[in-house]
């Protein structure tokens, strides 16, 4: 069955778009002919019960799946304005990861200053130049709300941060590297409701500089942070269309059922 | 209180004291197997402490061996022990540590690094006479290295190499994937991973396998007698760019050398009991220079784990 694809009437520049993207963890077939548009400067939600394959689909967008091995995609990617298929043989993992940054689940800091954290993915470009590091660690770190909390404190380790502050940490560190896209995968479902309402609202306020696709459990959480939402089950794209519509006026049935709690 | 327990209190209470006679069994038993251990090692080292210490002097470290037991020393014993560790941490380390970085992060997994890491394994429990018997044939033979302190470094390196990657290979794990999938995330190439995060985060364990290796092989005896070092040496090796004509800088290398197990080995086997004193204040001191590694390692471990929490 295909999916059910609503856009609006003037949809917004496109920033990335999937086709027919298949995607096999060595046997399993763990997306299943899934295409979908990503605008630019939107946010977009994936949700799903768990095992639906929306993090894997989050993961195919930087390549993350090619760390391990009897992984396997099949379809492409396209990244705009170029239109560089990133899931091509010919296009290195390196690049896609360069061009689109990804925040995880759990905090994952590195053991090392704060400061180093933030420019990391600078450093891995070659980046010498001290200020500039620093220049671009301040707005990086003013880009994810944590400035404030930690600026007389750059060199001191990031572990012993609390768990939103390191996950704005991560965020921060994404976003200095300005990337084209910025991937969350479940970022708030290690973290307390405090923590959780300022990393949303983190993502509202960032989503003017980069596109944003976000993978959520929470429901609310889609609702309240997304402008689009796609709701996959068992590896397929079943429905994709502007929050507002998905939330209040599903077109498929799978989609209201789920949406209204009555499964999953 | 008692009048008015229940049977069926009575016979859980019952129960739980016959279990527990099996508690208190146990308890002791597993003591005394414990002690066996420990007045063991402690009844040989006090042993060794009584004989040894009254020849701990500062001539015994600064004297050479000599005939008479009582002007005998260990200098060219202890000199050569040190210089033989640091030959074989030069070759075993770097060796070590870039092998097992290349079978934890590079190797695609397949039967054959399987294999390897099988050998590997097996490698760390093959006795230690046969690592001699190798490097005779080898290294004193066939590469002409002779009798020398590289030749007892190349063998005590082979033999410890095998631990070094196992514990290296144990602390690159130890590193959770969050943390590579971070690193990745922001396009570091592999060898930016290694180089940033897995080798400075992974040091604290990786020292510690070198450290206890290291103080493994300075007690080994069996591969250094079979390699043929002497076991009267009343000579240092040659310091770079001193004497007449002046020695090169590798020169000490080639050197004939004893250390000090053979030192030991050769004092024991001696039958007058002033030298049976000399082998036990070198046992002492050789038992420190281990602790002291030992103790090394564990502050090492200590002070750079503070750090690193994931």
């Amino acid at each position: 069955m295909t999916a059910t694809i609503t856009l609006p009437d003037n949809p917004p520049v496109l920033k990335a778009e999937s086709k027919n993207l298949d995607f096999y963890y060595g046997s399993f077939k763990a997306l299943k002919d899934v295409s979908m548009p990503v605008f630019e400067h939107k946010v977009t939600a994936l949700i799903g019960p768990s095992g639906c394959g929306k993090s894997t689909y989050l993961r195919c967008f930087n390549r993350m799946h090619d760390l391990y091995p009897g992984n396997r995609y099949d379809g492409s990617i396209h990244l705009h304005p170029d239109d560089v298929d990133v899931l091509h043989s010919s296009v290195d993992p390196i690049e896609v990861r360069m061009r689109v940054s990804m925040v995880f689940q759990k905090p994952n800091p590195f053991p090392k200053s704060i400061f180093e954290n933030t420019v990391y993915g600078l450093r891995v470009r070659g980046e010498r130049s001290r200020s500039f590091l620093e220049d671009k660690a301040e707005s990086a770190l003013k880009g994810a709300a944590l400035w404030g909390e930690v600026k007389d404190r750059l060199d001191e380790v990031a572990v012993n941060l609390s768990g939103g502050q390191q996950q704005r940490l991560c965020i921060a560190r994404a976003l200095a590297t300005d990337p084209e896209i910025l991937l969350f995968d479940e970022p708030t479902s290690a973290l307390d409701p405090i923590a959780t309402g300022s990393i949303e609202e983190l993502i509202g306020a960032i989503k003017n500089k980069v596109t944003i696709l976000i993978v959520t459990h929470n429901m609310q959480q889609a609702a309240r942070v997304s402008d689009y939402v796609a709701y996959m089950y068992l590896g397929e794209l079943i429905e994709f269309g502007a929050t507002r519509d998905i939330f209040m006026k599903p077109r498929r049935r799978e989609t209201e059922d789920y949406i209204t709690g009555r499964f999953g | 209180m008692s009048s008015a327990l229940s049977p069926r209190t009575e016979q859980l209470r019952a129960i739980i004291r016959k279990h527990k006679r099996w508690d208190a069994a146990f308890g002791v038993l597993g003591l005394l197997a414990m002690m066996v251990g420990v007045l063991t090692l402690a009844a040989l080292f006090s042993s060794m402490a009584i004989d040894g210490i009254p020849r701990l002097t500062g001539d015994f470290f600064t004297s050479f061996p000599s005939r008479r037991a009582g002007q005998a020393g260990i200098l060219s014993a202890w000199v050569g022990s040190i210089l033989v560790m640091l030959v074989t941490a030069f070759f075993a380390v770097p060796v070590g540590i870039a092998g097992a970085v290349y079978l934890e992060e590079y190797a695609k997994k397949n039967w054959f690094t399987d294999v390897i890491e099988i050998n590997i394994t097996n490698l760390a429990g093959v006795p230690s006479i046969v690592y001699g018997l190798l490097a005779l044939g080898l290294f004193v033979y066939a590469f002409g290295l002779g009798q020398s302190i590289l030749t007892a470094g190349l063998t005590l390196a082979l033999l410890i190499l095998p631990i070094v990657i196992v514990t290296t290979r144990e602390s690159l794990r130890a590193i959770p994937q969050q943390v590579r999938e971070g690193a990745y995330a922001c396009g570091a190439t592999q060898w930016q991973v290694v180089k940033d995060h897995l080798l400075p985060y992974g040091t604290p364990g990786i020292l510690t396998g070198v450290i206890i290796a290291l103080s493994r092989a300075i007690g080994e005896t069996a591969p250094i007698i079979t390699i043929g070092a002497l076991t009267f040496i009343a000579f240092l090796p040659p310091v770079p760019f001193a004497g007449e004509p002046a020695a090169g800088l590798f020169d000490w290398l080639f050197s004939p050398f004893t250390v000090m197990p053979i030192q030991i080995f050769n004092w024991t086997s001696r039958p007058d009991p002033a030298f049976q004193q000399n082998a036990a204040a070198a046992s002492f001191v050789l038992v420190f220079m281990t602790l002291g590694m030992n103790g090394l390692a564990i502050w090492l471990r200590y002070r750079l784990r503070k750090n690193i929490k994931w």
